[in-house]
């Protein structure tokens, strides 16, 4: 039998403002399937969501739900988790939420390893306000801020994860909506920071002038960009260039997670245990 | 009320107070002068089974602390002026959403980076309006040690029967002033919270913001089976976006009405030496807030030695201003001197609520505080 997605579903606010064919429908449905395999009570979840299409995303779910202002996702979540360390936070941002305007954000709370799961819907693009260059956006495509060709070098959200501390990080796209699935999954059952990048199609302000104006020519686009783990370890150093792994990028299940360190901090001020020294915690570097 | 005899600093007790009110969250940044906020409270939090956490950012600070506001716990943070111009966005949305928290402003000379380690009162104006768009800000002012206790624990359930946010202005003096200072148990704390509303009806039937024309929002805790929406952006009852018309105007004007039809309730004067005025010639009446108050009664003290009646208004809750209050004396009396650590700012609400172009003034911007001598000197120099 199909999934029902109704019971997850704020029915009364479709249709969703997302453009014909886009992919952030595909991600919101993969999310809806995970949180249900998960079995979680959809009152033990909250959705935290930034400014930009991907902002959006919380008003459709029936969860506890933040719509919150341009790149603040993390920081946000970081006080709803730490308050109620027993719940489930999930974060969705776009790319320029996470990397450019809050940036700062996804490196620290990828760094503290706080247990919040962190979708970016990657894009290539600032959609919402029509064309912008993104982080993501490749070198020498044509935004309406740079239009004659994008300078800004491209940037690899999953590599910053990786270098930041968070301790699960994975890529999938929208192409393989059971692969979301079950990358957020992973994810959810992770204890730390989870970041997964998500790489969506925007045909109608990334495409138009990128001689990739509809839905199958984006995604077409993203498809030959992307490789699965295993297969991308074994090019070359050349044929890496311009190419993004997908799958599970790292997942390191000994590191400590935020609040239960924090935990450590309670108990030793309360006098339930002694003062914490640096050989109490794993050594990350 | 019963009460205990504390040796603290201003900073201290700011930390303290917002714990003895239930506060179990704090996100925050390091900030001269008001950083030993934090360190104290990153003690008292844990101890209490709280949460405190130095955030990578000023923004950061806030928008953590208004998470956990939201999820339904009491959540304070603690800056200076160039940490309230960072968080000033963020303050929007908890004004607009309706999450109540405090901020404590640790005042100190601006603009920019200026005067780190010294004094000022430069951020009156920026507490009225520190976001963009139409609202109320609830601004309250200590005017001594006790008071960066009690005007914190104020501020906490002012925050919750308002749902928003409130700033509490202290100053480099007051928050590293160390003293004695008299201020309530923590039992008279506790007896005096008023939590914040929730409905406990059918979730089918709760309305968030469909409250009436000039209500705070009824934002029940998260994750106890009331699933709604918070957003920056115009919203419907039920919290979810909306471009509606009437929908739109009618949110505004009830952020704005919400506080203005009630602002006798937060107003909070002392009046000091006051008693004895009555419409006759040489009255002077000082307006000062803040430490400046301090010297401000001082100098007081010696022009009554000195046979001239003198006399202070000071406004505790700053924003709304006490307006009716003011205008009572400044219609009564002729002689009226604004003292300032700023150039004018809130001399400035004094003429637009009592109508009157010829205030004196007594403005200092040089990081230092100003004395009761120069007080008295500028009373006999001017009137």
């Amino acid at each position: 039998m199909a999934f029902n997605y109704d019971k997850y579903l704020r029915l009364e606010k479709m249709p969703t403002l997302w453009c014909w064919g886009c992919g952030d429908g595909v991600i919101l449905k993969a999310l809806i399937r995970a949180i249900d395999k998960m079995g979680w009570s959809k009152d033990d979840v909250c959705i935290v969501s930034g400014i930009g299409c991907s902002g959006r995303t919380s008003s459709y779910v029936d969860f506890n739900t933040v719509h919150t202002t341009h790149g603040r996702t993390v920081a946000y979540a970081t006080g709803i988790k730490m308050a109620n360390p027993d719940k489930h936070v999930i974060c969705v941002a776009g790319d320029g939420d996470a990397l450019a305007i809050g940036g700062n954000h996804t490196i620290h709370g990828a760094r503290r390893n706080i247990d919040i799961n962190f979708i970016v819907i990657n894009n290539f693009i600032y959609g919402l306000t029509n064309s912008q260059t993104s982080p993501t956006t490749p070198q020498g495509m044509w935004t309406v801020s740079q239009k004659v060709g994008n300078i800004d070098p491209t940037f690899d959200a999953c590599k910053l994860a990786i270098a930041s501390g968070a301790s699960f990080v994975g890529r999938e796209t929208v192409l393989d909506p059971k692969k979301i699935e079950k990358l957020f999954i992973n994810g959810f059952k992770h204890k730390g920071f989870s970041f997964f990048d998500i790489m969506s199609n925007c045909h109608v302000n990334l495409g138009r002038k990128n001689q990739m104006a509809n839905a199958m020519e984006n995604l077409d686009w993203i498809d030959q960009m992307t490789i699965p783990k295993t297969k991308y370890e074994k090019l070359s150093d050349e044929e890496k260039l311009n190419k993004f792994p997908t799958g599970i990028l790292k997942q390191d299940e000994s590191a400590r997670e935020y609040c239960d360190m924090y935990q450590d901090v309670i108990d030793a001020h309360q006098g339930k245990r002694k003062k914490i020294t640096q050989d109490e915690f794993k050594k990350k570097i | 009320m019963k009460t205990r005899e504390v040796i603290s600093t201003g900073n201290d007790l700011a930390a303290l107070a917002a714990v003895d009110a239930g506060c179990k969250f704090f996100g925050g940044y390091p900030i001269t002068p008001s950083s030993e906020v934090m360190h104290t409270i990153s003690d008292l939090l844990p101890q209490r089974g709280g949460y405190a956490i130095q955030m990578e950012d000023e923004i950061a600070g806030i928008c953590a602390t208004i998470g956990a506001a939201m999820s339904g716990v009491r959540a304070l943070t603690a800056t200076s002026g160039p940490g309230v111009s960072l968080k000033a966005e963020n303050l929007g949305l908890a004004q607009m959403a309706e999450v109540p928290m405090v901020l404590v402003n640790v005042m100190r000379g601006g603009p920019s980076t200026g005067l780190p380690t010294r004094v000022s009162q430069g951020d009156i104006r920026q507490a009225r309006n520190p976001s963009h768009g139409d609202y109320r800000s609830i601004t309250l002012c200590a005017g001594n040690l006790a008071e960066c206790y009690t005007e914190v624990v104020r501020a906490f359930n002012i925050a919750d029967r308002f749902m928003q946010p409130v700033i509490v202005l202290t100053d480099e003096t007051l928050g590293h002033m160390h003293g004695k200072a008299i201020i309530p148990t923590q039992e008279e704390v506790e007896k005096g919270v008023v939590p914040r509303k929730t409905f406990d009806g059918n979730p089918e039937e709760y309305r968030p913001y469909g409250v009436g024309e000039d209500e705070p929002a009824v934002l029940n805790p998260m994750f106890k089976g009331y699933r709604y929406h918070f957003t920056g952006l115009h919203h419907d009852a039920k919290g979810f976006p909306t471009e509606e018309i009437e929908t739109c105007r009618k949110l505004i004007q009830r952020l704005e009405d919400k506080v203005m039809n009630y602002a006798e309730e937060i107003e909070y004067n002392e009046e000091f030496m006051l008693d004895d005025f009555n419409g006759e010639e040489g009255e002077v009446l000082i307006i000062a807030y803040g430490s400046v108050s301090l010297a401000a009664k001082e100098a007081i003290r010696h022009l009554r030695k000195d046979g001239v009646k003198a006399g202070l208004f000071r406004p505790i809750t700053l924003w709304p201003s006490p307006a009716k209050r003011i205008r009572h004396f400044t219609d009564m009396v002729k002689n009226v001197l604004c003292v300032e650590l700023n150039i004018r700012q809130y001399t400035e609400e004094v003429e637009r609520v009592s109508g009157r172009l010829d205030l004196e003034g007594l403005y200092k911007v040089n990081g230092r505080p100003i004395s009761p001598f120069e007080i008295v000197e500028k009373v006999k120099e001017v009137f």
